[in-house]
């Protein structure tokens, strides 16, 4: 029964529970009893329960290792794992934090012991007041502003940390639109490995400063995120020892983002929403929230039932929403101009999986102008005492035209994730909110402003 | 006209683990086609069976991806460096 539905809610190959066709443990390099040749020589267990890389396009299979691209197809490569039975009891006795899924992840099982920023478990609010305002009759928010470097890329550096330390890189490292760089130089300073983070120079000011104050190597580089992108993928081709998080160890850091799917299912007392909104920069977020939900589908941990997946983007780098409203299956790549610097990716790699899933589910992309960004921040912030950054205004303000075009339907239980802090962003909503008056201390004058 | 290329990582197998290469061609498609001559079987890992860049390669002319500009039938003038990276992204 719950198979029969897993099958129709989740795609094939994405059954963690099916037998898998990777490499079995006793030829990996991980359980290897000839030497391996440096730098493939992997202790047992150094990536938990994972077998192996498939490609998510041709799934063309390869050993554990600090690849990204399928050598066939260049398509990109996805963790695939072996799961022994994982059970509520043993997820609920382990740590507050994303490790508690250690099992789930590309993580050895002492991952605990080595120095991390143990992000994650954070908190899944009932957001009363925003879903009167809205219409809706349940709606949670899932919090990541409340991560150590306040965004959700806390959880997956600390994934891209493990690998990094397994694969024996010497340099942690990463291209990044702000909140990434904030999260790789922080787990970096804690984990004593040298960071190397790279930006674009136009950065919001508060998000260079949250890295610069980890690390003494921020560059800022002249160009697009796209452009920081590509001079990272050069620089991964051609320096030793440098895990970049999102490069060459990719496969392995984008495994951390399914721990927000998880805990909201846990959350929820082991039970899957029936629609969720996740913001799209690259679209790996939302492809692994996914996962998450099919996992435990697969692995018993929750109920199967059907759910729907929608994607939030600014107007201003929309290349997402405008190939699912043009019916696309790829995604034409832009030139991002939005306030959602977050977002701000013209060439998402998941973009096509992005499309996929959204229209699988029966949800959908949807885009909205840097103007209904700002309002969506303040909406999150009157409503709910939530300050977010820029993406999750993006995220507030598409679930309000979701409401508004009859995209969603208002008696389902919906989720919103908040995936990053306002005070990284102030810019955007300094103009719009601020003192109601100013006043000398006299009970006359606040009288005079007519404020009770 | 002679340009170079910049080889990523996984197609390095071809080059000899060489990491920029040079060919011959007026376009980007007259280059790998060049490239194909050189290190057969090469073309075949950037271009799909259709004749269309595969779905998860990026490719520059100069500073631009070829995307925004005329795809395989962008201009390639003498001295240009043409990059070919996978494409990843990820904030």
């Amino acid at each position: 029964m719950s198979a029969s539905l897993a099958e129709r809610v989740c795609p094939e190959g994405l059954d963690p529970a099916a037998p898998s066709a990777a490499t079995p443990p006793g030829t990996s390099a991980a359980t290897s009893t000839t030497p391996a040749p440096a730098p493939g020589a992997l202790r047992p267990g150094a990536f938990g329960n994972a077998v192996g890389l498939t490609c998510r396009e041709c799934g063309h299979l390869q050993d554990l290792g600090p690849h990204y691209a399928c050598p066939e197809c260049f398509g990109p490569l996805e963790v695939a794992y072996e799961f022994p039975a994982v059970t509520r009891e043993q997820i609920e006795a382990g740590p507050r934090n994303i490790w508690r899924y250690q099992a789930l992840l590309p993580v050895p099982t002492d991952i605990t012991e080595s120095p991390n920023t143990e992000p994650g478990f954070t908190r899944l609010l009932q957001a009363d007041n925003l879903a009167r305002e809205l219409g809706l009759a349940r709606l949670w928010v899932k919090d990541d502003s409340t991560n150590p470097t306040h965004s959700f890329k806390d959880r997956v550096v600390a994934c891209a940390l493990s690998a990094a330390r397994e694969l024996g890189a010497t340099t942690f490292a990463c291209p990044s639109t702000g909140n990434l760089a904030n999260a790789v130089a922080a787990a970096g300073a804690r984990a004593g490995i040298k960071t190397v983070v790279f930006i674009p120079s136009n950065l919001e000011h508060p998000k260079q400063v949250n890295s610069a104050v980890y690390t003494e190597q921020l560059v800022a580089v002249n160009g697009t995120y796209d452009d920081v992108n590509r001079l990272a993928s050069e620089i991964a081709g051609e320096e030793e020892g440098w895990a970049f998080v999102n490069v060459n160890v990719r496969p392995f850091y984008a495994e951390g983002s399914k721990t927000l799917g998880y805990e909201i299912a846990e959350q929820l007392g082991w039970r899957l929403p029936d629609q969720v909104v996740i913001p799209v920069a690259s679209g790996s977020q939302l492809t692994k929230v996914d996962k998450a939900f099919c996992e435990l589908i697969a692995l018993g941990l929750v109920e199967a039932k059907p759910y729907k997946i929608y994607g939030a983007q600014a107007t201003g780098c929309s290349p997402v929403s405008a190939a699912y409203k043009d019916g696309h299956e790829v995604v034409r790549p832009v030139k991002p101009d939005t306030i959602a610097k977050s977002l701000a990716i013209g060439n998402p790699a998941d973009g096509p999986y992005v499309l996929d899933i959204c229209r699988r589910t029966g949800g959908a992309v949807e885009d909205i102008s840097d103007d209904e960004v700002r309002e969506g921040i303040i909406l999150l912030a009157r409503t709910e005492g939530i300050f977010t950054e820029t993406a999750g205004g993006t995220t507030v303000g598409v679930l309000k035209k979701l409401v508004e075009t009859g995209q969603l339907d208002t008696e389902l239980e919906t989720v919103v994730i908040n995936t990053g802090m306002g005070l990284k962003t102030l810019d955007a909503v300094s103009d719009r909110v601020g003192p109601a008056a100013v006043i000398d201390p006299s009970y006359a004058a606040f009288a005079a402003t007519g404020i009770s | 006209m002679s340009v170079s290329v910049r080889v990523p990582t996984i197609l390095r197998t071809y080059t000899g683990g060489e990491s920029e290469v040079t060919a011959e061609g007026a376009t980007l498609a007259e280059v790998l086609d060049h490239l194909d001559g050189a290190y057969p079987g090469i073309r075949a890992r950037v271009v799909d069976e259709s004749g269309a860049l595969r779905r998860f390669v990026n490719v520059y002319v100069g500073n631009d991806d070829v995307r925004f500009l005329d795809d395989l039938a962008t201009a390639t003038p003498d001295g240009t460096q043409v990059s070919v990276i996978p494409a990843v992204a990820g904030g």
